[in-house]
């Protein structure tokens, strides 16, 4: 083990380095490089940096073992998390770029009201809080656990490397470590999947063999109390409605929250943006991909260690979890019959989730640089994720409310560059408590963060989109129903709060609520829009705008193709 | 919305010479390519990966029963296709409109306008 700590401090301490050398030459002096990396980013650099944004210090560790154990039901998360990117490629990040300002709230403040943006703002805020405090945490589970520095100083630490390069670089030099942390935490992901894959099938193509191990996964999960890991709609209990809902909200809420869409601000063009969303898409599918492969071979190596053996003859492998914490075998005559991932299932042996990504390079016997370079990743996935967040936050606070609410777009420059980083720095010392002592509820609360985003955003930046007549009148009480329906539903199915839990209603799960909160905001915010007066006429105009990437060029530079375009080309200047 | 022009690919029907009709025009063909688009989505992932996939589960190609596969590889190989088509393809309608954005000036392109 202590070579193992010595390699992850070495790969720990060099990719830092990086980090904190890329955020120094990245640093910046003015708004627009802050909040959009001056719109200068590379597609497929915007792409990576989207991945890391986007998976979180929960996927990259969790992920694979809650796929594992929900079996074929994993693929609410799978399809959820990446197919809410063709809603953001098609529906939302072109249009969103070509409108080119900074935030999320800005654009609805913009498209609709003052009210609206002061809610937008609110909801950005508390959406991205939730989560980030799970990042923190996540980032101080890695230091803990490979570095044996207490939980505390771990946070700390986390917090201190994601000062130095928030602050100092804004979304700059977040955007390039991000790169940075993308290219890490991949590498430290597929490397241990191909070797388990090869061990375990002789192909060294996890995707595509670890088909040939789901007939004896089967059998032995059925042996040993779990479910069959091919069979649908048995790991959830509110079935395939559940599952179905699940999925919607997962995927309405990926396209609507804020630390995603931004990304998409910081491109040259509009085509930069849409092929971002590809780039974006592609890198977080060789993680996605890769994780129901990583879930199943680990589970049936631990599920075959574990089949009836006693506490002294499991895989070797297992034995340090088990001091960390994180296996308990608990067999009342000593030999192993049940296996769950559930603390309160009463089985014999009881495994949390996350070793069975954190254990794959074991488990595939790799050497120990490897199970470093996995601690590495683990952190660049917790990291890149909660310093994109907390640009949120801060934007949010210093450019929605601050300078376009409070000053009313009058502060000069120097001063906006100056609240921005306090923002942001204030955002990050509250992480860092609520990250040491994080609050009962934060498990339960990401739910809501997507839940939110779906009920809250998703619909009103479609709406704001595709449809001129949707006004802020509409778009506030949306906004607002979606939340009190989401929200509510929430509290009173969720254990949270002092609150206790109720049955849920149709079998429909919180997870699964924010799609149904976002039907809600869609049809308010119609009825509300028709009954009340169209939005100006500047607005439609701006509306209308966005759809079209750029002026249309001069009739010579168009092919064939004139015919259509020939009365509008002659008159560059009425295009408005 | 009716569909009353077919005009799209050959552009040879002058149409009537309202200044804004090549923006209906343009605005059609990419609303049309997104709803094709979107109904492959729906279909992969909710169809196949979640309405039908007890009846595909009873497939089985590579140890995989169908279903899964749709669930958990298939639906997000798509989703990846899905967005690389309506890119290239948007790429080549902004061409034929003549609103593809030249990439120097496009950097003042979004500040400039209102």
């Amino acid at each position: 083990m202590d070579q193992v700590r010595l390699w992850t401090y070495v790969f720990v301490i060099l990719t830092f380095g990086i980090y904190i050398t890329i955020a120094w030459r990245s640093r910046v002096k003015e708004t627009k490089e802050f909040y959009v990396a001056s719109r200068g980013v590379n597609p497929v650099a915007n792409g990576a940096a989207v991945a890391a944004d986007w998976m979180s210090a929960a996927s990259f560790i969790g992920m694979a073992g809650m796929v594992a154990f929900l079996g074929s039901d994993g693929s609410v998360y799978l399809m959820g998390w990446t197919g809410g990117y063709v809603l953001l490629a098609l529906l939302l990040a072109p249009y969103l770029r070509k409108w080119g300002k900074f935030t999320v709230p800005e654009f609805v403040g913009d498209r609709y009201s003052d009210l609206v943006r002061v809610v937008a703002a609110v909801c950005a805020m508390v959406i991205s809080f939730t989560y980030v405090v799970g990042q923190m945490t996540g980032g101080g589970v890695v230091f803990s656990r490979f570095l044996g520095l207490s939980a505390e100083w771990a946070v700390i630490a986390t917090g201190i490397v994601i000062f130095f390069y928030s602050v100092l670089g804004g979304m700059k030099g977040i955007t390039y470590t991000q790169v940075a942390q993308y290219t890490v935490l991949i590498v430290a992901y597929l490397i241990p999947a191909v070797a388990v894959a090869q061990r375990m099938t002789n192909i060294p193509i996890p995707q595509i063999s670890y088909g040939s191990i789901l007939s004896e996964l089967d059998a032995l999960r059925l042996e040993l109390g779990l479910d069959r890991f091919t069979e649908a709609f048995v790991g959830r209990d509110g079935g395939q409605l559940d599952v179905l809902l699940v999925t919607a909200s997962l995927m309405l809420g990926t396209a609507g929250l804020p630390h995603v869409i931004i990304r998409f601000y910081t491109t040259r063009t509009v085509r930069g943006a849409r092929f971002s969303a590809f780039w974006a898409l592609l890198f977080i599918a060789l993680l996605y991909l890769t994780a129901p492969a990583v879930g199943a071979f680990t589970n049936l190596n631990l599920l075959q260690g574990a089949k009836g053996s006693t506490e002294a003859d499991l895989p070797a492998w297992i034995a340090p979890w088990s001091e960390a914490g994180y296996v308990t075998v608990n067999a009342p005559d000593g030999i192993i019959e049940s296996v769950s991932n559930a603390a309160d299932s009463g089985a014999d042996l009881i495994v949390s989730n996350d070793i069975l990504v954190l254990a794959s390079p074991e488990i595939g016997g790799m050497p120990a640089p490897i199970i470093g370079l996995m601690a590495a990743g683990g952190m660049a996935a917790a990291l890149s994720t909660a310093a994109g967040l907390l640009l949120v936050i801060a934007s949010a606070a210093s450019h929605d409310i601050y300078f376009r609410m409070v000053t009313k777009e009058k502060a000069p420059e120097k001063q906006q560059m100056l609240v921005g980083r306090i923002a942001m720095a204030c955002a990050l010392v509250v992480a860092i408590f609520a990250g040491l002592n994080p609050p009962a509820f934060v498990a339960q609360v990401v739910a809501f963060a997507f839940g939110l985003a779906a009920s809250t955003f998703f619909p009103i930046l479609i709406l704001g989109i595709f449809w001129k007549r949707a006004n802020g009148t509409g778009a506030a009480a949306g906004m607002l129903t979606g939340l009190v329906f989401t929200g509510g539903y929430m509290l009173y199915t969720l254990e949270v709060f002092g609150l206790s839990a109720n049955e849920h209603i149709l079998g429909v799960s919180p997870e699964g609520i924010g799609a149904i909160g976002a039907v809600v905001n869609f049809a308010v915010t119609i009825v509300v829009s028709k009954l009340t007066r169209p939005p100006r006429p500047e607005i439609q105009e701006m509306v209308e705008s966005i759809r079209y990437p750029a002026q249309q060029a001069p009739s010579a530079e168009r092919a064939a193709e004139g015919a259509a375009s020939e009365g509008a080309a002659s008159e560059g200047s009425a295009e408005r | 919305m009716s569909d009353p022009a077919h005009t799209g690919t050959g552009g040879h029907a002058p149409p009537p010479a309202a200044k804004d009709d090549w923006r209906r025009q343009y605005w059609k063909k990419n609303l049309r390519l997104m709803v094709v688009l979107l109904a492959i989505w729906f279909l992969v992932s909710f169809g196949c990966g979640i309405l039908f996939i007890e009846q595909l589960n009873t497939i089985v190609i590579l140890g995989f029963p169908l279903g899964l596969w749709f669930a958990q590889q298939g639906s997000i190989i798509t989703f990846v296709v899905l967005i690389l088509v309506y890119a290239l393809r948007m790429d080549w309608i902004d061409r034929e409109f003549g609103v593809a954005e030249a990439p120097e000036e496009a950097g003042q392109a979004a500040g400039g306008e209102r």
